[in-house]
């Protein structure tokens, strides 16, 4: 697709497609939402986005919720997410309340166990029953090995790309693959971005198998 | 997007902007000359935008000492006729408010925009202040963007209505704004003058009583004809969705979660967006009173329009209802959100609202609270303060820790608990000061670099020369860590990365009288013991210096010159004694299911303070590179 025809163009959706993105600091859930975003300027639809900043926060929950179409807050209603990308386990349980029984759901398996549960302020749950919790309330779930995948890929830090590839693919993704890989481009340094492409199409075959 | 291409991008090309980018596209279309800042969240991504461009832009940037001076930086500019940018969070406006009450007197010659970023429910502040009160105050024209596209808008309009009228602009975002992404088209960016020229006139610019007197009268005449254009905006816009039981009058974010809900509903409502809100369009609203039958005022956070509306409709004597704060129809209280205004909305309209299902969990998640960063030298002070008060057998719980706004606040979570009170940049000494005076309680304060360049000196000149018995950490991170990492008087380089001249804390100090002052490296724990032992034990004022760099700038100075720095346990020789996880907390170090205690590479900072405290000496470093 040639740039000049990308941009411009009136393309208009009829529902707005609403996704959060939920992980812990330092994953690049920000980055991740601002390639869908981008992408989806491109292909000439309207996009809203919210993103937390504040505090240094590394650790700390990481929420970022966008609208593609004509919407005009970017935060999304409870319970009306199309796709939630948790990046990981006990995230996605955070954001169950976004989300509905026909939502697309992509869960990172590996699991981040934040500094309070060592100092036994708090409790990070049995894996299984994370798991087992979200295979009852979602038909649509994908439980997906990123950091593995990512491994594989060449880097660990390309977690982020395996669960962007894995969402890119899941039905109703409103925004083109080729967009996303362009503003992928776009948006990574030039170095990672080999690895990052891999770990983006490793993800999307997981989903597309 | 690349940082750069808010400046390079062209016009008539759309980029995906936060909503604090907008601003800086904003300024720069306006052609902006001089812009000023001290850093606070949520604005704060305006002043690291203009850090990479300002140079390039033909822009001159500072990060000022403090909000006030920031004001009186580009109110001056402003005086000598160029167009000036200054922006802070709400309550830095409480800083700068000295100043910018008068600089709404004085007026301006060259157009001035002040932006204050509100942060409904206190996501990174600590008060929920509406600064469309301060608006009021100051008597100074308001405007209030509701997304990036309108941020970027309002900065250039602003611009020519501060020449216009020659009085400053304030504009008012909130965090939603600030840290919302949205598409914005880009206009031209005008390269602005670089030198103006001061034509000197005191009954302008000095506020003695004699020329103040005829400077409010003009202001509220300059307020009265200002109300004309605020009655005829096209910023000030109505949306028929063509009913009449229920008139809206909204402004900012509460507009879009307002339009959301209309258009999922297909509620057949009218809607008055107020953009350009101050000063009150009377007539345009009154108007819209009249088209309806009923009114809901949708704002955040306190109810300023809807005591607006409700004046009016007490002046015209009206007969209808105005839902809203003051009825219980929306919250008082904190940030709305489309479930909010839904909520509310259900109440007074007759249809029946969408409403979901919406599921949650029995399971307990685990807490991610904010917490020092590995590497950070401010855990290495805490521990090694904390264990110079041991070793002198000081009662804790008889100190009182007095801090300040900054990361080191977290000091007061456990297991440190070194935060008593905190109330405002620079309180940790006045507090300490007043503390000192009213107990015989043993008083520590806590001061980051930047925070004691901003507001520390005045309370220290107070705690010298009124003999208060105080030890102050002053925690120099060599930067302005909370807000994202910038530039301060204490860095050698300046807002737009030039070198400039590095202000000495420990100078300072010794200038105003302080009877001991020490700086140590607070990553060697034994050194810094060592100080504070005797800083604890000095009659009168003590202050220490503590002096490491912010793991941020480690980090990225390793990353460049390719050093990874990993400290590794020795499971042969760790005995589990757990004072690494449970005394240091670095979140970089945990326990395995095992009971075994690892350090996760992926968070390791290399700072190697948890090799000085393990006493096995079963902590050892891995270095790569």
């Amino acid at each position: 697709m040639s740039k000049e025809s990308d941009r411009g163009e009136k393309t208009r959706l009829k529902n707005i497609y609403k996704i959060q993105l939920i992980g812990v600091g330092g994953q690049g859930t920000i980055k991740t939402s601002t390639i869908v975003g981008e992408a989806a300027m491109r292909k000439g639809l309207n996009v809203v986005m919210s993103e937390v900043h504040g505090m240094a926060r590394r650790g700390g929950t990481v929420v970022t919720e966008l609208k593609i179409g004509e919407a005009h807050s970017p935060l999304i209603e409870e319970g009306a997410a199309d796709l939630l990308i948790a990046f990981e386990p006990t995230e996605a349980l955070r954001s169950l309340n976004k989300i509905n029984c026909n939502s697309f759901v992509i869960v990172n398996s590996a699991p981040i166990v934040p500094f309070t549960v060592s100092l036994g302020i708090s409790e990070y749950p049995e894996l299984s029953s994370v798991f087992d919790e979200l295979k009852a309330k979602i038909k649509n779930l994908s439980i997906i090995d990123a950091q593995k995948i990512a491994k594989e890929a060449g880097s660990i830090i390309s977690e982020n790309m395996v669960l962007l590839g894995a969402a890119v693919a899941t039905p109703g993704f409103p925004v083109d693959k080729d967009l996303v890989i362009q503003s992928m481009k776009e948006n990574l340094p030039l170095k990672s971005i080999e690895t990052n492409l891999k770990a983006f199409e490793l993800g999307f075959k997981e989903v597309k198998k | 997007m690349k940082v750069k291409e808010i400046l390079t991008e062209k016009e008539g090309e759309k980029l995906f902007l936060l909503g604090n980018e907008a601003a800086v596209r904003g300024a720069l279309e306006g052609g902006v000359s001089v812009v000023s800042t001290y850093p606070g969240t949520p604005s704060s991504e305006i002043g690291n935008v203009f850090y990479k461009i300002a140079r390039e832009a033909g822009v001159y940037f500072e990060f000022s000492s403090n909000e006030k001076v920031a004001l009186e930086v580009s109110v001056a500019a402003a005086a000598a006729g160029l167009r000036s940018f200054v922006f802070m969070k709400h309550v830095g406006l409480n800083v700068a408010a000295d100043s910018f009450m008068s600089a709404v007197y004085t007026g301006v010659r060259g157009g001035m925009i002040v932006l204050s970023a509100d942060d409904p429910s206190m996501y990174s502040s600590q008060n929920e202040q509406d600064n469309r009160i301060m608006a009021r105050l100051a008597g100074i024209p308001l405007l209030e963007p509701s997304n990036p596209q309108e941020v970027k808008d309002l900065m250039k309009f602003g611009f020519d209505l501060s020449e216009q009228f020659k009085i400053p602009i304030l504009i008012r975002t909130t965090t939603r704004i600030s840290h919302m992404r949205g598409v914005v088209n880009l206009g031209t960016v005008i390269q602005g003058k670089e030198k103006g020229y001061f034509k000197k006139d005191p009954s302008q610019f000095i506020v003695t009583p004699v020329y103040v007197v005829k400077m409010r009268k003009e202001l509220i005449e300059k307020l009265k004809q200002i109300e004309e254009k605020t009655e005829k905006s096209p910023l000030n816009k109505i949306i028929d969705k063509g009913g009449r039981e229920i008139g809206i009058i909204t402004s900012g974010s509460a507009f879009n979660y307002v339009m959301d809900v209309v258009s999922e509903n297909n509620l057949k409502v009218k809607i008055l967006k107020l953009t350009f809100s101050y000063p009150f369009p009377e007539k345009l609203v009154l108007d819209f009173i009249n088209s309806v039958d009923n009114i809901l005022v949708a704002e955040e956070v306190e109810p300023v329009m809807e005591k607006e509306v409700l004046a009016i409709i007490g002046k015209y004597n009206i007969k209808k209802k105005v839902y809203g704060k003051l009825d219980g129809t929306l919250p008082r209280i904190y940030e709305y959100n489309p479930d909010i205004i839904s909520f509310g909305m259900a109440k007074i309209v007759e249809k029946e609202l969408i409403k979901r299902e919406k599921y949650s969990t029995k399971l307990s998640l685990p807490l991610r609270s904010a917490i020092l960063c590995p590497g950070c030298p401010h855990r290495a002070t805490y521990f090694a303060l904390k264990k110079a008060i041991k070793k002198l057998k000081l009662k804790e719980e008889e100190i009182i820790y007095s801090t300040d706004i900054g990361c080191y606040a977290l000091g007061m979570e456990p297991p440190y608990n070194m935060g008593d009170y905190c109330i405002s940049m620079g309180s940790s000494i006045g507090i300490g000061c007043g503390f000192s005076k009213a107990t015989n309680q043993k008083v520590i304060s806590f001061i980051g670099d930047s925070t004691f360049f901003h507001a520390g000196i005045p309370p220290l000149i107070n705690a010298v020369h009124n003999k208060d018995k105080i030890l102050l950490v002053v925690m120099d991170n060599r930067i302005t860590g909370m807000t994202g990492g910038q530039t301060n008087p204490g860095i050698p380089l300046d807002g737009m990365g030039n070198p400039a001249p590095e202000v000495s804390i420990e100078k300072i100090a010794r200038g105003i009288g302080v009877g001991l002052v020490k700086t140590t490296d607070p990553v060697d724990l034994k050194e810094t013991e060592e100080v504070f032992k005797e800083a604890l034990q000095f009659e009168g004022i003590a202050v220490v210096i503590t002096k490491h760099p912010c793991a941020m700038i480690t980090d990225g100075e390793n990353r460049k010159k390719g050093i990874s720095i990993k400290y590794t346990i020795n499971q042969e020789e760790c005995t589990k004694c757990l004072i690494c996880v449970k005394n240091f907390t670095c979140p970089a170090i945990y326990i395995e299911k095992d009971g075994s205690v690892n350090i996760n590479p992926l968070l390791c900072d290399g700072c190697g303070v948890c090799a000085q405290i393990c006493p096995k000496k079963a902590i050892e470093v891995k270095k790569q590179g």
